[in-house]
């Protein structure tokens, strides 16, 4: 089947093609024989190490020193020395600081005392995540590298779930943790369907839909620091465009930077101003690639518009649907520049990202603890991605 | 009466749904714009007229003034701006091109063909590049250290590494790959600051140039591989069929179907590279600062300097607008599919 022979000619990192197959999603359907008289020059032969090569040197130029560089910074403590700085190698006391020590209140969230509620709802969310393992140990296809990434999926969700319900209510406080995921899952959702419904009304043939087109992109081009400056004007509440609004609420000395959860919803609707356009032009791009021939079709059998939407044009949009998901929750989590400049993190720390976090010990030349924040970031973003990916990606785009 | 409910085609709308696709747009726009004409009148306005309170519309509520606009382009402020205006105009579409062309050709690699990198290779490696690292710490120059952990890494790659078998597939190097964005810019921009600083390239173009196209190559290659594993492989057949190479096949065949994508694409990275702060704020000291740092820098000790702010922050949106406005046809109803006919 196979142009190349395989195994014994491998050299280096693995990295060349093993296979001139060109990928199907359906393999039944891929037929290399078609390719016989095709690819016989040698430099065709390399064609697939040609593509792949700049890029895997670029990354591993520029992502390896940085990745190990920071980890071992975050083992250590960092001083100024003399003639620059010193680094005291001190294990994970960066880390326990951040789950046990100083920090805890700080990263994880002052835990309220437990009461019959958080029971309650823990003890649901201990029986959905049992039945989740439960279900998959008794279905056919079990292998070990599936069920040790469901158990950690377990322990992890668990674990945020615990720390969730003792710092939401009863006089708890969010943690940095806490708060960036409400940032990211708040923020994504509405972007989202924002971005969708956006992109159905612009692919319309409407006359006029290219000048809201460039309008829709606007928000996305300024850079992110002169959003959150901008926003903070706007939402001053007694020089701002608003203010006749507060006034007339009896709000003009009530300062939502003082009310915990009014400084987080107008961090997040800075948020999802920003980032829609960025939904938008992408389900815009895909929208309009995607074939006419199959609604058509669907039309003339009778199909509504939304059995259009739900059977043809959903399942084309998927992918990119995943895609930008992901790529929207890696970017949301290091969300900083909106809550530094709006607020301060205030009131207290109550809109603190992990990001600004990390940002607040490098700037108290705290880089150790620092980096031990942005790692721990690393592993909660690692942690949601895979199982993004793992989980929902594959299933959601192979079962078309 | 029925006709305001039907629409006269697949793509166009009815009577009744124009109005209320009309009215839904209108409002979002009207969000979109808001904030920004509050931008637009601040830039004219002067700090008592901000102080002071609210006001709304220029020569009715207050005197507009130029002194923002002259203060930034031809008073103190300019010498700086027009720099860093000129820096970014040239560091941020040079890293996007790159970028796009980089992680086109991947993403077009990561669809067609199948790569079987072995886990044994890729430990020995990191396991290679770590020591290299202790040996650079331990204070051997770097090329000596290089070129021993290099030699390392081939033989234990011809011995040991062999054995581990197991193999990852492409969308492990694809996960691999957008995984290098989930480090925050604030943890790795030490260790990439004394990077650099050993290669004294600090403060040059080159430096932001490299640190940008790695860092959205990854954004890159994740749009582009959905946009070409939605072209349909028949294409590529026929092609080959007919004697052209690899490299033909992705120069006149995958590029040109791309091109929405591949516009999309541009422009975010285009977007992101022009606005990206931190990292120009530790890669450059005074020679090719950008705009992002500028308009940080208004936040002065005297209070943040809005009407300063305002006229930068717009000066900066306009060449994006210009190139989005000038792009945005090709995102646009493909090439694939033909014209969409009323």
């Amino acid at each position: 089947m196979n142009i190349l022979p395989q195994g014994p000619t491998r050299i280096g990192l693995g990295l060349e093609p093993t296979s001139y197959q060109i990928m199907n999603t359906e393999p039944e359907e891929s037929q290399p024989s078609r390719f016989n008289g095709a690819i016989s020059t040698l430099i065709d032969r390399l064609a697939g190490s040609v593509f792949i090569m700049p890029t895997v040197l670029a990354l591993l130029f520029l992502s390896i020193f940085p990745l190990i560089g920071s980890l071992y910074v975050s083992l250590a403590k960092f001083d100024i020395a003399k003639g620059g700085y010193k680094l005291t190698f001190v294990g994970l006391g960066n880390y326990k600081k951040l789950f046990v020590g100083s920090e805890g209140d700080h990263f994880l969230g002052k835990f309220a005392p437990s009461t019959p509620l958080t029971w309650v709802v823990f003890g649901l969310v201990v029986i959905a995540l049992a039945v989740f393992l439960a279900r998959y140990l008794l279905s056919v296809k079990v292998s070990t590298g599936g069920l040790i990434g469901r158990v950690l999926l377990t322990l992890g969700s668990g674990m945020l779930t615990w720390m969730l319900v003792h710092t939401l209510w009863n006089g708890g406080r969010l943690g940095t943790a806490s708060v960036t995921l409400v940032y990211v899952f708040v923020g994504i959702f509405f972007q989202y369907t924002l971005g969708l419904s956006l992109a159905m009304l612009t692919v319309q043939n409407l006359p006029g839909r290219r000048f809201f087109r460039v309008i829709f992109l606007l928000p996305m081009m300024i850079t992110p620091v002169g959003v959150a400056y901008m926003f903070r004007m706007l939402t001053d509440t007694s020089k701002g465009p608003f203010t006749p609004i507060w006034e007339s609420l009896g709000l003009i000395n009530f300062s939502w930077v003082n009310n915990a959860w009014g400084a987080r919803t107008a961090i997040l609707i800075g948020d999802i101003w920003q980032w829609t356009p960025f939904m938008f032009i992408v389900l815009v791009a895909a929208l309009e690639s995607q074939p006419i021939e199959p609604i058509e079709a669907a039309t003339v059998d009778g199909a509504n518009s939304w059995q259009i939407f739900r059977y043809i044009t959903w399942p084309a949009i998927l992918p990119v649907t995943m895609t930008l998901m992901l790529i929207r929750l890696i970017e949301a989590f290091k969300i900083v520049d909106l809550p530094n400049v709006m607020t301060n993190g205030g009131p207290g720390t109550a809109t603190q990202s992990l990001t600004y976090h990390a940002y607040i010990n490098w700037r108290a030349l705290n880089i150790g603890g620092s980096a031990a924040v942005a790692y721990m970031l690393l592993f909660l973003v690692t942690f949601f991605a895979m199982i993004f990916v793992n989980l929902i990606r594959q299933r959601t785009v192979e079962t078309l | 009466m029925k006709s305001w409910f039907q629409s006269k085609s697949i793509n166009t709308p009815s009577p009744v749904g124009a109005v209320l696709s009309y009215l839904m747009l209108g409002v979002w726009a009207f969000l979109i714009l808001f904030p920004l004409y509050w931008l637009v009148i601040t830039s004219f306005k002067i700090s008592s007229q901000v102080a002071e309170g609210p006001f709304y519309i220029p020569f009715v509520d207050f005197k507009p003034t130029l002194d923002a606009w002259k203060y930034i382009l031809v008073g103190d402020l300019s010498k700086d701006t027009l720099r860093n205006f000129g820096n970014t105009i040239i560091v941020a579409p040079v890293s996007a091109l790159l970028a796009l062309i980089f992680g086109a050709t991947a993403a077009y690699a990561l669809v067609r063909f199948e790569y079987r990198p072995r886990v044994g290779a890729i430990l020995t490696f990191i396991g290679c590049v770590g020591l290299s690292i202790v040996i650079i710490t331990l204070g051997v120059p770097w090329q000596i250290a290089l070129a021993v952990s290099a030699a390392i890494f081939f033989i234990l790659l011809q011995t040991i590494g062999r054995r581990f078998k197991r193999e990852l597939g492409n969308n492990d190097i694809a996960f691999w790959m957008i995984s290098q964005r989930m480090l925050p810019p604030v943890a790795v921009v030490i260790p990439i600051y004394i990077l650099f600083q050993r290669l004294h390239l600090l403060d040059t173009y080159t430096a932001l140039i490299i640190t940008y196209v790695t860092s959205n190559l990854p954004i890159v290659i994740w749009l582009m591989r959905d946009y070409i594993s939605t072209i349909p492989i028949e294409l590529e057949e026929c092609a080959s069929i007919d004697g052209a190479s690899r490299y033909r096949i992705f120069w006149s065949i995958v590029l040109p179907l791309a091109i929405p994508g591949l516009v999309a694409t541009f422009l975010f990275v285009l977007v992101f590279t022009w606005n990206e702060y931190l990292l120009a704020l530790f890669l450059s000291s005074a020679k090719v600062q950008t705009l992002p740092l500028t308009i940080a820098a208004q936040n002065a000790t005297r209070g943040p300097q809005w009407w300063n702010m305002s006229v930068l922050i717009l000066i900066m949106i306009v060449p994006v607008i210009v190139i989005a406005i000038i792009l945005e046809r090709y995102i646009t109803r493909g090439l694939l599919i033909g014209a969409v006919k009323g």
